[in-house]
Parts: C-alpha cells; sequence; structure tokens
C-alpha cells in the first residue's frame, strides 16, 4: 500500500480504537459498587477508611483495633487494602495469565503479519479461504460464548438446567468449530497448501492451529468441569474454577475475532 | 491461605474479572445477568455480520476496507470485554483495566514494532536470488 | 521403538565429557547415598519436595541456582583456558565441543542461574515482606519451581546422553534449523527452555498477583517495601516477555519438527524475524534480572545505612519507567542487522533514555548512605562493588547503544565485556547480597561475616581481573567465540582473563567453605530474635526461619519501613506490643502436584527430543492425570491449632524481649 493509506489507516484506526474505548466506558451496566459493612455483630469488619491504592494516611479508625483496647493486634485480613477475596485472587490472576496468552498470540500474528506475502510462488489466502465456512465456524463460536455465559449464570445461581445445557451447548458448538477447522486444514494439506508449502502457509497454520488447540483444551477443560459440577457440587473452589473457564472462553472468541479479521477476511480479499 | 474467610469480598474495594458484581453475582437478580449476555451476542452478531459485508462488497471504497475491518474488529472486542468479560472502568475494576491496558501496550509495542523493523528490513534486504548469484 | 535414541548417544569416544559426566554422576550418587542412608528421604519428601510454602520453595529455587552455577563456571574454566592456550593452535577442545561448552555457559547461566536466583529470593521475601503467609496460588509455586528444575534436568541429561546446542546461548536461525543442525542438541536445548519458561511464566502471574492483591492490612501500595516494587515490575515483565519466547520456540520448533517454513531458507522464511522476535523477549529478560536486584539492594543500603531509602516515590517512578521502557529497546542487539538509519536512530536514543532511571536508582542508593551510620558488613560490601561495576557497564552499554559505535563493537569480546559486567557486577552480586543477608531468616543462622568479605573480595577482584581485558581485546578487533586465532598480541590479555577467572574460582571455593563452617558453627551464629540486622521491612518481624504460617496475626501497617515503625514504639515505650489473640490458622497442604507434572514433563521432553512419539503420548496423558487429580481435591488446608500457634509466638516474643531489655540496658 502506498504511504499515504498507511498514515489514513492510521488516523481511522486511531479514531475507531477511542471511540471504541470511549462507548466501552459508556455502555458499563450499572451496578452497585461493593456493598461493606458485614453482618449484624461482625466486629471485625470494619469500613474502610479510605478508598483506592494511593492514599498513605495513618488510619483513623485503628483498623483491626477494638476500641478501647489499646494496641491489641487482631485477626483481621479485610479492610483498607487487605487482602482480597480467594474469587479475585483466582479471578485476577487467571486475567493475567489470559494476557500472557494475548502477548503469545500477538506474536504469532507478528509473524503472520510478516510472512503474509510470502507465498513462495504458492497459493495465496484469496486461492485458499472459503468465507462461508469461516461464517459458520464464527457463529458456531459467538454462540458457544453466549451458551457459556449462560452456563456461567446458571453456576452462580446454581440453577442445573442453566448450567449443563449452557456447557453441552458450548460443548456441542466449540466440537463443530473444531471439525470445521480440522476438515479446513485437512483439505489444504490435501491440496498442497499445507505448512510446508510456504512461510505464509506456515504462519497461517501455526497462529490458526494454535486458536485451534486452545479450543480443545477448552474443551476438555469445559467436560472436566461439568464432571466436577456432577461429582462435587457448586462448591465455592469450582465455581472459581468456572469463573476462570469462563474466562477463557471468552477470551477465545476475541482472539478468533482478530484471527477472522486480518487472516481470513483480510486475507481473502485484499 | 489466610485464615477465616469472612464474608467475601463486600469490603473490597475490586471486582474479579469476568464478575459484573463485586460479589460474584451478576445484574438483574431475576434473570441472574441474562440481559448482558443478550445484548452482547446481538451486538457481536451485527459487527460481525458487517465485517463479512464490508470484506465481500464493492460498496466500500477498497482501500479503506481494512481500516473499516479494523475498526469493526476493535468495536466487538470492546463488546466482548463489557458484555461477557464484564471488564469496565468502574472504580471496582480499575485493577482488571490496567491489566488490560499494559497488555494491549504489549501487543501493540510487539507486533507494530516487529512490522516496522521487518519491514525495513525486507526493504534492505537484497533479493534472494541476486544472493544467490554472489555465492556462485 | 526408541526413536533416535541409540547406545551411540553416550559419546564414549570423548573423554572431557566423559570425565564430566563421571564426576556429575559420583556426586550425585554420594548426596542421594548420603540421604537414603542418613533416612532423610522421607522428611525431604514431606518437608522440601512436596511443599508448597514460598519460603522453602525459594529456598530451592537458591540451591538450583548455585548448583547450576558450578556447572556454568566450569565452562566458563573451559572457554577461558581454551582461549589462553589456542594460539596459533587448536587447543584441547575441538570446534564441536568448544560451540556447546560456550552455548551450554549461556544458557545454563541465564536460564538456570540467574533466574532462579532471582525468581527464589523473589519467592522468598516478597510474601513475607507484604505481610502475609503465601503467595496467591501456593501450589502453582511448587508446579513453577519442579519445571524450572526440569529443564536444568535435560540441559544436564545432555551432557551424558546426546549433545548440546552449538549455536550459543539464542539459537539464530539458519544455523539452528534441521539443515545446519540436525542433531539432538538443538532439541534438547529448546524443549528444556520451553518447559522452564512455562514454569516461570506461571511463577510471574503468581507474583503479579501477589502482590496487587495479596498483603496484610493498610499495606497501601506506596507503603510496599522498595523489593515488592522491583519484584512486581520483574514480574510484570515476566508476564509480557515469556510468551514471546514460548511462541519464538515454537516456531522454530515447528520448522524442525513438522517441515514448517517460518525461519528457513527456502519458501519465504525470514531468519531475521526469529532475531526480532527473540530480542523483544531477550531485552525484557535482562531487565526482569536486574529489576529485583535493585530491590534487594534497596533493602540492604537502608538497613545497613539505618535510614529510610532516599527519595522512595522516585525509586517507584523509576522502576515503572524501567518496566515500561525494556519494551523498547529490544533492536539495539541486532543494529548491524540492516534495519536502516532510522530505525537504529529511534531504538538507540530509547536505549540511551532507559538509562537515566537507572542513574535516579543510583543517585537514590547514595543518598541513603549519605548521612547514615554504616555497618560495612558482607551484604553491603556486595551493594558498593555492585553500584561501582554496574555503573561501568552501564556506561559501555551506553557507548554501544551508539549504533555507530556498534557496528565496530557488535559481537566482539567488548560486547562480552559489557553484558558480564552488567549481569555479574549486577544480578550475580545482587543475588549474593540477598543470598547472606536473608539467610539467616530462611535458615536460623548468619553466614560467616570473614569468609563472606573473603569471598567477595575474591570475587570482585577476579571479576575485574577477568573481563577489562576482554573491553581491550574487543577494541582491538577480537570476536566472541573464537576457538583459536592467530593474533599473537591479544594472548597476554587473555592470559591475564584467565588469571582472573581462577581467583573468582578461589572466591567461589570460600563461598562453599563459608556455608560449610557457618553449618558447622551454626550455634555461634545463630540468630535467636528473627532480626539480626536491625531491619525495616515486615519479614524481620518474624521469627528465624518463620513457622509455617508466617504471622501468628497479620501485621496491620501504619506506614512506610513498617516494621522499623514498630520496633521504635516498643523501645519507647520499653515492651513489646500487647500479645495478641491467638486463633487457628489455616495452611495449604503439601501437595506431589509439582514433582510429579515435573516427572512427566520431563519424560514428555526427552522422548520430543529423541523423537519417541509413544512415550511423550504416555506423558502428556499423565500431565492431564495429575492435574485432574490435583483437581478433584476435596481436602486442600490443614489447620495449625491456636495453641501450637501461641506457643511458638510466645517463644518468639521471648527472645525478643531478652534483647530489648539487653539492648536497653547498654547506657
Amino acid at each position: 500500500m502506498n504511504r499515504p493509506g498507511w498514515r489514513q489507516m492510521g488516523l481511522w484506526a486511531g479514531l475507531a480504537s477511542a471511540a471504541g474505548l470511549v462507548a466501552a466506558a459508556a455502555f458499563r451496566p450499572g451496578h452497585a459498587t461493593a456493598v461493606p459493612g458485614g453482618p449484624v455483630g461482625d466486629l471485625l469488619e470494619d469500613e474502610p477508611a479510605s478508598r483506592g491504592p494511593l492514599r498513605s494516611k495513618p488510619d483513623p479508625n485503628h483498623l483491626g483495633h477494638r476500641a478501647g483496647a489499646g494496641n491489641r493486634q487482631h485477626n483481621t485480613e479485610h479492610g483498607e487494602r487487605g487482602t482480597a477475596s480467594k474469587r479475585i485472587i483466582a479471578g485476577y490472576g487467571f486475567w493475567i495469565f489470559l494476557l500472557s496468552d494475548i502477548i503469545m498470540f500477538a506474536a504469532f500474528f507478528a509473524a503472520y503479519a510478516v510472512l503474509s506475502g510470502e507465498t513462495a510462488g504458492g497459493p495465496a489466502g484469496k486461492d485458499l479461504f472459503d468465507l462461508k465456512v469461516t461464517a459458520v465456524e464464527t457463529g458456531c463460536l459467538l454462540l458457544s460464548s453466549f451458551a457459556c455465559g449462560v452456563a456461567s449464570i446458571g453456576a452462580q445461581t446454581r440453577r442445573g438446567a442453566w448450567f449443563y445445557g449452557g456447557m453441552a451447548a458450548t460443548l456441542v458448538l466449540g466440537t463443530v468449530f473444531l471439525g470445521l477447522e480440522v476438515w479446513e486444514f485437512a483439505g489444504l494439506v490435501a491440496r498442497d497448501a499445507g505448512p510446508g508449502r510456504s512461510a505464509f502457509l506456515s504462519a497461517f497454520f501455526a497462529l490458526v492451529g494454535c486458536h485451534g488447540l486452545h479450543v480443545g483444551v477448552g474443551l476438555l477443560w469445559l467436560t472436566t468441569m461439568m464432571a466436577q459440577v456432577w461429582a462435587k457440587g457448586y462448591r465455592p473452589d469450582i465455581l472459581r474454577r468456572m469463573l476462570c473457564f469462563s474466562l477463557f472462553w471468552h477470551a477465545l472468541d476475541i482472539i478468533w475475532v482478530a484471527v477472522f479479521t486480518i487472516v481470513y477476511l483480510m486475507g481473502s480479499g485484499a | 491461605m489466610s485464615g477465616t474467610n469472612l464474608s467475601g469480598d463486600r469490603h473490597g474495594a475490586d471486582t474479579a474479572p469476568g464478575d459484573a458484581r463485586a460479589d460474584g453475582h451478576d445484574d438483574d437478580e431475576g434473570t441472574g445477568g441474562l440481559q448482558g449476555y443478550l445484548v452482547g451476542f446481538g451486538l457481536a452478531v451485527l459487527l460481525t455480520g458487517m465485517s463479512f459485508m464490508v470484506a465481500g462488497t464493492s460498496l466500500v471504497w477498497a482501500p479503506s476496507i481494512p481500516v473499516a475491518l479494523f475498526v469493526l474488529a476493535i468495536a466487538q472486542m470492546g463488546v466482548h470485554l463489557v458484555f461477557f468479560l464484564h471488564i469496565t472502568t468502574g472504580p471496582d475494576g480499575i485493577n482488571n483495566v490496567m491489566a488490560l491496558a499494559f497488555g494491549v501496550l504489549i501487543v501493540l509495542l510487539l507486533i507494530g514494532g516487529s512490522l516496522w523493523i521487518m519491514g525495513h528490513l525486507n526493504h534492505n534486504m537484497v533479493p534472494m536470488d541476486r544472493i544467490m548469484q554472489m555465492q556462485r | 521403538m526408541l526413536g533416535k535414541l541409540t547406545w551411540a548417544a553416550i559419546p564414549l569416544d570423548r573423554p572431557i565429557v566423559m570425565v564430566a559426566s563421571g564426576t556429575v554422576g559420583l556426586v550425585l550418587a554420594s548426596v542421594v547415598g548420603l540421604i537414603i542412608w542418613k533416612g532423610w528421604a522421607p522428611y525431604l519428601w514431606r518437608e522440601w519436595i512436596t511443599s508448597v510454602d514460598h519460603k522453602r520453595i525459594g529456598v530451592m529455587y537458591c540451591l538450583l541456582a548455585l548448583v547450576m552455577l558450578l556447572r556454568g563456571f566450569t565452562d566458563a574454566l573451559m572457554m577461558r583456558s581454551q582461549q589462553a592456550l589456542a594460539l596459533h593452535s587448536g587447543g584441547f577442545l575441538p570446534p564441536e565441543h568448544y560451540n556447546q561448552v560456550f552455548s551450554a555457559h549461556g544458557t545454563m547461566m541465564i536460564f538456570f542461574v540467574s533466574m532462579p536466583f532471582v525468581v527464589g529470593l523473589m519467592n522468598f521475601a516478597v510474601p513475607l515482606q507484604l505481610g502475609v503467609r503465601d503467595v496467591a496460588f501456593p501450589t502453582l509455586n511448587s508446579v513453577s519451581f519442579w519445571l524450572t528444575a526440569t529443564g536444568a534436568l535435560l540441559v544436564n541429561i545432555s551432557l551424558l546422553v546426546g549433545e548440546f546446542a552449538r549455536t550459543g546461548w539464542l539459537p539464530y536461525p539458519p544455523l539452528s534449523e534441521l539443515t545446519y543442525s540436525p542433531g539432538v542438541g538443538m532439541d534438547y536445548y529448546l524443549w528444556a527452555l520451553q518447559i522452564a519458561g512455562v514454569g516461570t511464566l506461571l511463577s510471574g502471574v503468581n507474583l503479579v498477583t501477589t502482590i496487587l492483591k495479596v498483603h496484610a492490612p493498610g499495606m497501601t501500595y506506596l507503603r510496599m517495601p522498595m523489593f515488592c516494587w522491583t519484584s512486581l515490575a520483574s514480574n510484570l515483565l515476566i508476564v509480557a516477555a515469556f510468551p514471546i519466547l514460548t511462541a519464538t520456540f515454537s516456531m522454530l520448533l515447528l520448522d524442525r519438527y513438522l517441515g514448517f517454513h517460518f525461519f528457513t531458507n527456502e519458501a519465504g522464511g525470514n531468519a531475521m524475524m526469529f532475531m526480532n522476535l527473540i530480542w523483544a523477549w531477550g531485552h525484557p529478560e535482562v531487565y526482569i534480572l536486574i529489576l529485583p536486584v535493585f530491590g534487594v539492594f534497596s533493602e540492604v543500603i537502608s538497613t545497613f545505612s539505618r535510614k529510610p531509602l532516599f527519595g522512595y516515590r522516585s525509586m517507584v517512578t523509576a522502576t515503572m519507567v524501567i518496566c515500561v521502557l525494556a519494551f523498547s529497546v529490544w533492536l539495539h542487539h541486532f543494529f548491524t542487522m540492516g534495519a536502516g538509519g532510522d530505525v537504529n536512530a529511534i531504538f538507540g536514543i530509547a536505549s540511551m533514555v532507559i538509562a537515566v532511571p537507572t542513574g535516579v536508582k543510583v543517585f537514590n542508593w547514595l543518598f541513603t548512605m549519605y548521612g547514615g551510620r554504616i555497618v560495612f558488613n558482607t551484604p553491603l560490601l556486595w551493594a558498593v562493588g555492585f553500584m561501582v561495576t554496574f555503573v561501568i557497564g552501564g556506561m559501555t552499554g551506553v557507548l554501544l547503544a551508539v549504533p555507530p559505535a556498534d557496528f565496530v563493537l557488535h559481537n566482539s569480546l567488548f560486547l562480552v565485556a559489557h553484558f558480564h559486567n552488567v549481569v555479574i557486577g549486577g544480578v550475580l552480586f545482587g543475588a549474593f547480597a540477598g543470598y547472606t543477608y536473608w539467610f539467616p531468616k530462611a535458615f536460623g543462622f548468619k553466614l560467616h561475616e570473614g569468609l563472606g568479605r573473603k569471598a567477595f573480595w575474591l570475587w570482585i577482584s577476579g571479576f575485574y581481573v577477568a573481563f577489562m581485558p576482554l573491553y581491550v581485546l574487543g577494541l582491538q578487533g577480537m570476536t566472541r567465540r573464537m576457538q583459536h586465532y592467530d593474533v599473537a598480541g591479544w594472548r597476554p590479555w587473555l592470559l591475564v582473563a584467565g588469571i582472573g577467572a581462577l581467583l573468582i574460582l578461589a572466591g567461589i571455593l570460600t563461598q562453599i567453605a563459608q556455608l560449610v563452617v557457618s553449618i558447622r558453627n551454626r550455634e555461634e551464629l545463630r540468630d535467636l530474635t528473627g532480626d539480626p540486622w536491625n531491619g525495616r521491612s515486615l519479614e524481620w518481624a518474624t521469627a528465624s526461619p518463620p513457622p509455617a504460617y508466617n504471622f501468628a496475626v497479620l501485621p496491620n501497617v501504619e506506614g512506610e519501613d513498617a516494621y522499623w515503625t514498630v520496633k521504635e514504639a516498643a523501645r519507647a515505650r520499653h515492651a513489646l506490643r500487647e500479645e495478641p489473640e491467638y486463633v487457628a490458622i489455616e495452611v495449604p497442604r503439601n501437595s506431589p502436584t509439582g514433582v510429579i507434572c515435573a516427572f512427566f514433563a520431563t519424560m514428555i521432553g526427552f522422548a520430543l527430543i529423541w523423537h519417541i512419539w509413544w512415550m511423550a503420548g504416555v506423558g502428556l496423558l499423565g500431565a492431564w492425570a495429575t492435574f485432574v487429580v490435583f483437581a478433584w481435591r476435596d481436602r486442600t488446608e490443614y489447620e495449625i491449632p491456636a495453641e501450637e500457634v501461641a506457643r511458638m509466638d510466645r517463644a518468639n516474643r521471648g527472645e525478643r524481649t531478652t534483647a530489648l531489655a539487653r539492648a536497653q540496658a547498654v547506657p
């Protein structure tokens, strides 16, 4: 593409991203902030005197000390920036792991972007991609994300029908997705468009294959989650794992948005 | 790993990523948060459909198609983040957003930097057949 | 049946390798034999191997690092002797062997000495400094350690069975592709590092979550000790950079195993992209190594100057700036690859800019020492040695950041001297300072001070004697990794460098002696109160070694230097705080998940290296089964009754009361 094209693209992408972020902020579904103050008589839960991470004033409420007991210490683990709950810890830790996974995909995307033109005289994207199949795959994954959402609601509200139904739907849709992808790969290999044909195809197979591998691991995880809930019920630690699983599954759909846009749509057209 | 974990996180100012509210329950107690997922799903379908349409149509000026696809993709990622992952910029989600921002920064530096560097390297690189000629 | 593995894999015709393997085998056998004979095996299994306690895991990381230091240093001695001898001659190491020696040296020193040492110190100290009981995910912590150990094991196996990579510590294609490295050496390298890389990434996730979400009440961000801030920055970099390593090595593995064309010469591959991606990891990696060490020095300098750290907020800012800028300079590792003036200029300037926050830190350390009442013991000696040495190394780095200068000096011994200057003078000196500083906390007795000082002086003089000549040689045009050379003028410098290596050897032997003597004399060196250095941060508020749950009652933090304020109040009152209300404490159960995962990981790695596909499958199945078994656990914690907690805490309080009285009795 010529230089003015790149500049224009950069400008629009920047504006669009800014708009997207503003929209994301604005679309925040209304929710109450966390309500402090536990059940009556819970002496160990004081309302935190100051919120936010950067306050360093001494705590005027003498958090953790019973009034009038001098400097007696109590076994408090909450209050002004105390330890977070296990659910937050698990969710946040998994979120950090997901971000690292996204960075790994970014490395594969970078390789794909660099190598996308290196077809070594062989077939390019527009010769190989069938957008109808891609559309079906995208639909499956998107629907499965929705189904996973239903399943997480089911887990949180202990509704078995929603949970098992949602998880089963996610399993079926995910398996269809994976099946279509394997079928697509097999077809490409049969047409001498396998990963060893050119650098472009290597990058394609690695990127899309890596996503598919993650989906496969996700499906294994899914079946394990269903088995766990079946065997042990809606225990807090199992609910935490369900939270992590749903984060994983939704993140995979986010990555698929990037894949189908950059690899399939841009690869088949331009 | 700590002592008695009392009342969950009601004291705290944070939500876990993936939870719409601090105590892990989604909104609208009735349907348990389904509305959010429905809206998100609808928007995502819309954006996906638009992407596929834009890619195949001749109605849009051709050189701007990649830009349009980019914009639609980022918008859809935003929809997923907000409606499915509940990553929002409220005071209880700041840590989650900061982590995301850090990740996005690294992704941009990596992909952008690599494209810039490799582009320059490729531009300066002698073509393969010239190199093979020099070998003989 | 066994893939490519045959008896020919054992290099019976190479005496040096056989002697080395024999020595390693002998040492291993004697250690294992001693353990079994003395009946320590059940204790070791219960208390260390299956432990999920961050303190134990931290100690094991550091132990792994120290053992691998011996192996990496042996390679260094071999390289120095080869280069001292090999003027107009082949020396005693043939090229294929020499190439493996320098590759193994670099790989081991970066991945299995520096990383584990730094991660071990962070694992040990961060939860204690934050005033909490453990990291966010204790069993994951154990898994991370054992996966790192697996990587080290695979590299060590390559000494006897097969060979190691000959590509240098970063395997550039096309040399590392199947065409030019058909042997298993390259695969040993790749699988060992992939596995260890997963371990490190998980450890990074663990520590980021711990620092941001798990701390004592009142411990706001700006009250955290400096070591926690630098650990946060380092672990954020781990989380951001190690995925790039995993992806890039995966691409190389796909090229080698499945015929992909990422970096090949044919079919459109682009070898330069490997350099780009691997250094996008590689530069943040060196900041991952150095940032925690900066934190160690902040702790050591403020403790032994008996002053709070100068300019805490500017230190925090500088740390986070380094964290972000670390991702903006990676091209300076391949200025000469031909990206052109524009690209080189931008990255060159960025590389110079990143020196500024480090300078801020150095000044803050100096200002901390100024006006303090300094105690010149071993940790502080390492700190002062670091400041001088690291500044010199940093300056040569800024010199190399100028692209035209780099065109002359790239891959010369000047470069080698620079990075050893900063890694030894920075990372290793800091690791030793941290090791000496926290040793009493971990084991309950101090290290012998006199031998510590001797070791320091031997190390620092050895370092200068070994590496200053390399700067000269680099300027004279000697490139790195030379198996032989024919410029007579270089030889005197290389001989001097060899002497330096021997001085460092003396330093290492002194450190080993220090450990032995300290253990023998541990009663005289005993740390009774848990606060041997009159420390300022919360880890010194516990007994030495701390009980499994660290703190009987989580401390309520009211300011920076959290423990110092508590002590000052106690001194003013002439009494400790009132005894707290003791409650039962739940502690995570030990778990063999980590070591079993590592067993299967070793199986998978070894099988993939030798193309034993069925074994790889078994390993994967085993790893999955381990995961499921762990997930099926019902009881994840056990309870320590309140009386037990009370007993242990009262014992420590008794010692502290005695110490307080003694201190106040002195007029």
